[in-house]
């Protein structure tokens, strides 16, 4: 760790004091914003809950003059170990989360390529209306889906109304409306990597496998589909990560059932004024996250290589 | 200019009752208001060495991408091996091609991507095995096979686009601007070893190319277009010796021009009176002229003969050196004649050490031969 930031310093300096601002900029405003407070997080999960303001004990304590004891909790990651609840949890996440990004792929991706094929003055509006929904409270959205699934709103009175169904659908607080819920808000974050790679695609190639006798689905399956693989990888991940955490859309459009780990944590910290439990999901949700983001990178490194 | 391909080599397109393998009938190309290929018709023969030769923007890349089924003609048709094939798409022509770009696919490694047309024919694996091996032989890239494009320099890259559009034995290979990418030295060994590998495969070959030189070397005929139009087809020789039309002289070479008009013409010999050149001139020409037409004579540089003294004989003109241009081989001499006129010609540099007997500002009386210069009409 030490010789990793050495090199960085060494790198930094080996630049003229301007650019050294430029590079430092970026490290200094993660390690002031994330890097600071997840130490914070670390810290109060290993320390002892007890009632209190803060509802923590600090696990650094002057007992008296200069007599400084150290006290570390690991009771809290034991636990989250042994509880099926929070197991339970970090499953069904993973299972919206994976699920969610299959189909916003599923959506996205002709979407995205729907866009590229497209003349380029008709590219700007139509990636206009993909990022419009944003112009509106993430908050205001998800409400607006409440009242557009709830058996009384939009859908199923229009079902109702045209006699597709003659009793509501019970979409609203089921597993369903989460799924709508997460694909609906989080598609542009696949489309819009996904759009950025699929435009840069190089069209000789597709006319190359056209003339080795590659019909239009080959040409697809060959050169468009394994050449969008950066771009499939960076959305997905845009969409994955996030709906890991996701707290929102479970808690406004999800049911008892859906047990998401976002919503775990917000109970434990609030709710039941556990913050060291809390903070220890926080910090395992984060190494979980990580190890897909590492992947990421290693891809990316390898794909930027090909393109040069 | 040196030729690769012997001059006794056949001439299929001198064999009219043979069906050609291409033929391009009225074929036209509009993009939007612009003729980019103007109802250009043309036959291309078995085993032929075709060369597309322009200026850019001349038409001959939407020519070759209309062959290769990419464009389709606004109108016209075109026959490959007596099939229309006008609208077949690309991947049910027995043709291929070699992009400018190479368009090797990134994600594939030397051998993947040789072996791609064959998979899409549904060629046994083992076959394809032997058939990317052969490939990869035949333009020497043996060791590279597990390599990925961006791992290869540009020469390699050329061979892997050259075995990959070859490894399905087309009946015609399109070669877009085959060489452009690649340095001096590399072109100009690659250009006999195109040469070869067509000679020894016997595949016709249809190359785009700007390069007058690589055109004149490598091809069996030229057809040299200009504003979406063919100017001339014709074996690379009696393209230059024998241009049609000025453009054509121009774009091949350098070329002396002098305007004139008929004064008589019998025995196959024109002669013509021009102010430009002070002197009536004499050309060999089979082709009936009327007395009075205007023409122009065509000239090379280094047909043209350095003589003694002038005289008033047809073919003799004379004027002051301007400027002297030492090639190594060869100096080109820039000669300003009473006219105003200005003359290039050369001479080769046989010694070394010789006191150059021209010089700057010198006196020069020329003179060429009546079967050594063409008259052009157009």
């Amino acid at each position: 760790m030490n010789d990793w930031l050495l090199q960085l310093n060494n790198r930094i300096r080996a630049l003229s004091p301007g650019k050294g601002l430029i590079v430092g900029a970026p490290w200094f405003w993660l390690a002031l914003f994330f890097v600071l407070p997840f130490l914070f997080v670390l810290k109060i999960s290993l320390a002892e809950p007890q009632l209190a303001q803060p509802p923590y004990q600090d696990w650094i304590r002057e007992i008296e003059d200069g007599l400084i004891t150290i006290k570390l909790n690991f009771g809290n990651y034991a636990m989250l170990w042994e509880d099926e609840l929070y197991r339970d949890a970090l499953w069904g996440s993973f299972e919206v989360a994976a699920i969610s990004t299959f189909f916003c792929l599923l959506i996205g991706y002709p979407m995205a390529y729907a866009i590229a094929l497209s003349p380029t003055h008709w590219r700007m509006p139509l990636l206009m209306l993909v990022i419009l929904p944003f112009w509106t409270s993430f908050l205001i959205r998800v409400y607006a889906w409440i009242g557009i699934l709830k058996n009384n709103g939009l859908l199923n009175n229009f079902l109702m109304s045209i006699g597709v169904i003659d009793q509501p659908l019970e979409i609203l607080h089921t597993p369903t409306a989460v799924y709508i819920g997460v694909v609906y808000s989080y598609l542009p974050f696949l489309v819009l990597p996904l759009y950025a790679t699929l435009v840069r695609l190089d069209n000789t190639l597709l006319e190359a496998a056209a003339d080795l006798g590659a019909r239009p689905w080959k040409q697809f399956l060959k050169i468009t589909l394994p050449q969008s693989l950066p771009g499939i990888l960076a959305g997905s991940m845009l969409v994955f990560i996030p709906v890991m955490g996701e707290f929102v859309i479970p808690d406004l459009l999800g049911g008892p059932d859906t047990l998401m780990i976002g919503k775990l944590m917000w109970t434990e910290f609030f709710s039941n004024k556990d913050w060291p439990l809390a903070s220890a999901l926080a910090s395992v949700l984060l190494v979980v996250l990580i190890i897909p983001f590492v992947l990421m990178r290693h891809y990316e490194h390898k794909a930027a290589e090909e393109h040069k | 200019m040196t030729q690769i391909r012997p001059a006794s080599s056949e001439q299929p397109w001198a064999a009219p009752e043979e069906e050609p393998i291409v033929r391009i009938d009225k074929v036209t190309k509009t993009f939007g208001s612009t003729y980019a290929v103007d109802e250009i018709s043309l036959n291309i023969h078995r085993g032929e060495f075709f060369s597309l030769l322009g200026a850019s923007g001349c038409g001959k890349t939407t020519l070759l991408r209309m062959l290769g089924g990419f464009e389709t003609p606004t109108s016209g048709r075109i026959y490959i091996d007596g099939q229309d094939v006008t609208d077949v798409p690309p991947y049910l022509r027995p043709i291929n091609m070699m992009f400018q770009s190479y368009a090797l696919f990134p994600h594939m490694n030397v051998a993947q991507n040789i072996a791609f047309g064959l998979k899409q024919e549904r060629m046994p694996s083992a076959l394809i095995r032997e058939r990317v091996a052969e490939m990869m032989a035949l333009v020497q890239i043996e060791k590279l096979a597990t390599r990925k494009p961006h791992q290869l320099s540009g020469g390699q890259r050329q061979r892997v686009a050259l075995a990959r559009a070859l490894a399905k034995h087309p009946k015609i290979l399109l070669l877009d601007e085959p060489l452009g990418a690649l340095d001096k030295k590399l072109r100009e060994h690659t250009q006999f070893e195109l040469v070869n590998i067509q000679e020894r495969l016997g595949i016709t070959f249809i190359i785009v190319t700007h390069d007058q030189e690589e055109a004149m070397t490598m091809s069996s005929r030229i057809a040299l277009m200009h504003d979406g139009r063919i100017e001339q087809v014709d074996a690379p020789r009696r393209m230059y010796e024998f241009p049609a039309t000025r453009y054509a002289a121009n774009f091949i070479g350098s070329v002396n021009l002098f305007n004139g008009h008929v004064m008589s013409h019998d025995n196959d010999m024109v002669l013509i009176h021009s102010e430009e050149a002070g002197s009536d001139l004499l050309v060999h020409h089979s082709q009936p002229l009327n007395p009075g037409m205007e023409v122009t004579v065509a000239i090379r540089p280094e047909k043209i003969a350095v003589r003694d003294h002038h005289t008033d004989e047809p073919n003799s003109i004379h004027g002051v050196i301007q400027e002297i241009a030492y090639l190594g081989d060869v100096s080109i001499y820039h000669v300003e004649l009473p006219s105003g006129k200005r003359v290039q010609f050369t001479q080769s540099n046989v010694l070394a050490l010789a006191e150059q007997p021209l010089t700057w500002g010198q006196e020069v009386a020329l003179t060429w031969n009546a079967y050594s210069c063409g008259v052009l009409t157009q």
